[in-house]
């Protein structure tokens, strides 16, 4: 599913919104046309997320990857008090570490599920939310077989 | 001259709330009362350390060191949140070895129950943002708490070990029984195990027992040579040795959710020291939450990676077992303002002195202190000891 996640468009965006910036933008942008990207580094072979200007293992130049967009979940909490607005009324929910099926690992909420039933090692896969124009962030649900 | 490190002074300003108390007050109440401790007198202290180095902080180190008037040859702000104080007491021994300066003070002061309440953990200090930049930004969307941070830590380390809600309750059970030994402690009531089951889930699988309090407070201490130490009227508690590191900053990349950084400064630290576990008499963690303590007793080696629920359980952290914790009362029940490292070294001097009352740990010569920052993210350790080493 390379680059084909569902992108989730049309709803108001009422949650922390990300900044572009010259490093970001086509992070947020694939986001958008529904593809996850990381990092890896052409000089060393380490992949990493978040996008940053160097390589966190050996200082170079990293480059996109494209991902599968699937992972398990590494471990995660069910928010049960947050006075924040908006996450005040979406309570309970589950934030997660997921671990990417290409290794690094990133946060995000676990949807489509009771959060009871959300468990360490369950797969999942992502869809994209858009934000705002040319901006999504990811969010995940279980995998489809 | 004998320029081994000795801390000769310490003071605590009001806790747990002080409503007409600013940041700056804090610190400057403190500051007295580390004087009027060590003897020392003011224009004798050449070096300054806060953590307030955040930006637009009306207590930074430079403003502070104008408003307390320190003529300073050494300043430090290093900021790693909680864990700070065990990294300035490093950074100061370092600088008086080095002959920088000679008697350095460092102080802390937070307002922060007086001024924001209590709902800092769970994002009452959050405000709606537009465009966040850093990063951050990959977390903000989720709306993940502290809480929730330190509990993704905790649910793995129940996956991989088979931790218990009951073993990481029983660290808050003994350092409550501590707390009811403190008049000033925000909590004194007893409380058990299953009260800390019982009490409401904040964010899975931590409760609300299983969290910090949230309070005012300040605390200062004055390092100075052992030279300087011998005409001061204080037990000495020397410095015998710090180490620190740091993982990463934001939760999302810890590197490993059930290790922190303490796993090798801790070891360091003793190492430096030319002592092992063995020899330590007490400990003071920082204890944010209940599995930061867990996670810091793993890591400085008083039992195996993944074997600290057992050990908990077993009793040995609590009042007369063989490694009593945070004999003030801890943050979980006690005093904790924001970043609570200062109080970790304050008690340990207590301790070292025979001055800690009824919670004095009989035959007391060497103390640990184990700071964690940010969300188990960076880990200072600062070895403290009677003996000159």
């Amino acid at each position: 599913m390379v680059g084909n996640a569902e992108v989730v468009r049309g709803e108001e965006w009422l949650r922390p919104l990300p900044a572009k910036d010259a490093v970001s933008a086509p992070y947020w942008e694939a986001c958008a046309r529904g593809e996850l990207l990381i990092q890896h580094c052409p000089s060393c072979g380490n992949r990493q997320f978040y996008p940053r200007a160097v390589c966190t293992a050996c200082g170079g130049d990293p480059e996109w990857e494209t991902t599968s967009g699937r992972g398990t979940v590494h471990t995660f909490t069910i928010i049960r008090q947050n006075y924040a607005k908006p996450f005040r009324e979406l309570l309970p929910y589950v934030v997660a570490m997921i671990e990417l099926d290409e290794g690094p690992m990133m946060m995000g909420n676990v949807t489509g599920i009771d959060a009871d039933h959300v468990r360490i090692g369950m797969s999942v896969e992502v869809y994209m939310v858009e934000a705002e124009e040319g901006l999504a962030v990811p969010f995940w649900r279980p995998a489809t077989a | 001259m004998d320029r081994t490190p000795v801390i000769v002074g310490i003071g605590l300003s009001d806790y747990p709330k002080a409503p007409d108390l600013d940041s700056v007050q804090h610190h400057a109440l403190a500051m007295q009362r580390a004087l009027a401790d060590s003897g020392v007198a003011k224009s004798e202290i050449d070096g300054y350390v806060n953590a307030s180095s955040g930006g637009m902080m009306i207590d930074d180190p430079v403003t502070m060191a104008e408003y307390l008037r320190i003529d300073h040859r050494y300043i430090d702000g290093t900021m790693t949140g909680g864990s700070s104080f065990e990294f300035h007491a490093q950074h100061a021994a370092a600088a008086i070895r080095e002959g920088l300066c000679d008697t350095v003070l460092v102080t802390y002061g937070s307002d922060q129950l007086s001024r924001m309440g209590r709902m800092l953990g769970t994002g009452g200090f959050q405000r709606p943002s537009r465009h966040i930049g850093g990063p951050i930004r990959y977390e903000a969307p989720y709306g993940n708490s502290l809480v929730g941070a330190y509990a993704m830590a905790a649910r793995r380390h129940m996956h991989e070990f088979g931790t218990t809600s009951e073993q990481l309750a029983e660290i808050a059970v003994g350092v409550r029984e501590y707390a009811t030994l403190n008049p000033k402690a925000i909590y004194r009531d007893p409380i058990t195990v299953r009260d800390v089951l019982e009490s409401r889930m904040i964010a899975d699988p931590l409760h609300k027992l299983d969290c910090c309090a949230i309070t005012d407070g300040g605390g200062a201490f004055i390092m100075t040579t052992a030279e300087r130490a011998r005409d001061l009227p204080q037990p000495p508690a020397y410095f015998l040795g710090g180490a620190g590191g740091q993982t990463h900053w934001n939760i999302s990349q810890m590197p490993d959710f059930t290790t922190t950084a303490g796993a090798k400064a801790g070891p360091e630290a003793l190492s430096r020291a030319g002592l092992t576990p063995d020899d330590v008499d007490m400990v003071m963690f920082y204890d944010s939450f209940t599995i930061t303590v867990l996670m810091l007793l793993e890591g400085m080696g008083f039992c195996k990676r993944g074997e600290g629920g057992p050990f908990v359980a077993e009793g040995h952290l609590k009042r007369g077992g063989k490694l009593p914790l945070n004999t003030d009362g801890g943050g979980l029940s006690s005093c904790h303002p924001g970043m609570r490292g200062i109080f970790l070294i304050i008690e340990a001097v207590r301790q070292l002195r025979g001055q800690a009352g009824e919670a004095q740990v009989p035959n007391c010569d060497v103390a640990l202190a184990a700071g964690s920052g940010g969300w188990l993210s960076a880990i200072g350790v600062t070895v403290l000891g009677r003996e000159h080493p």
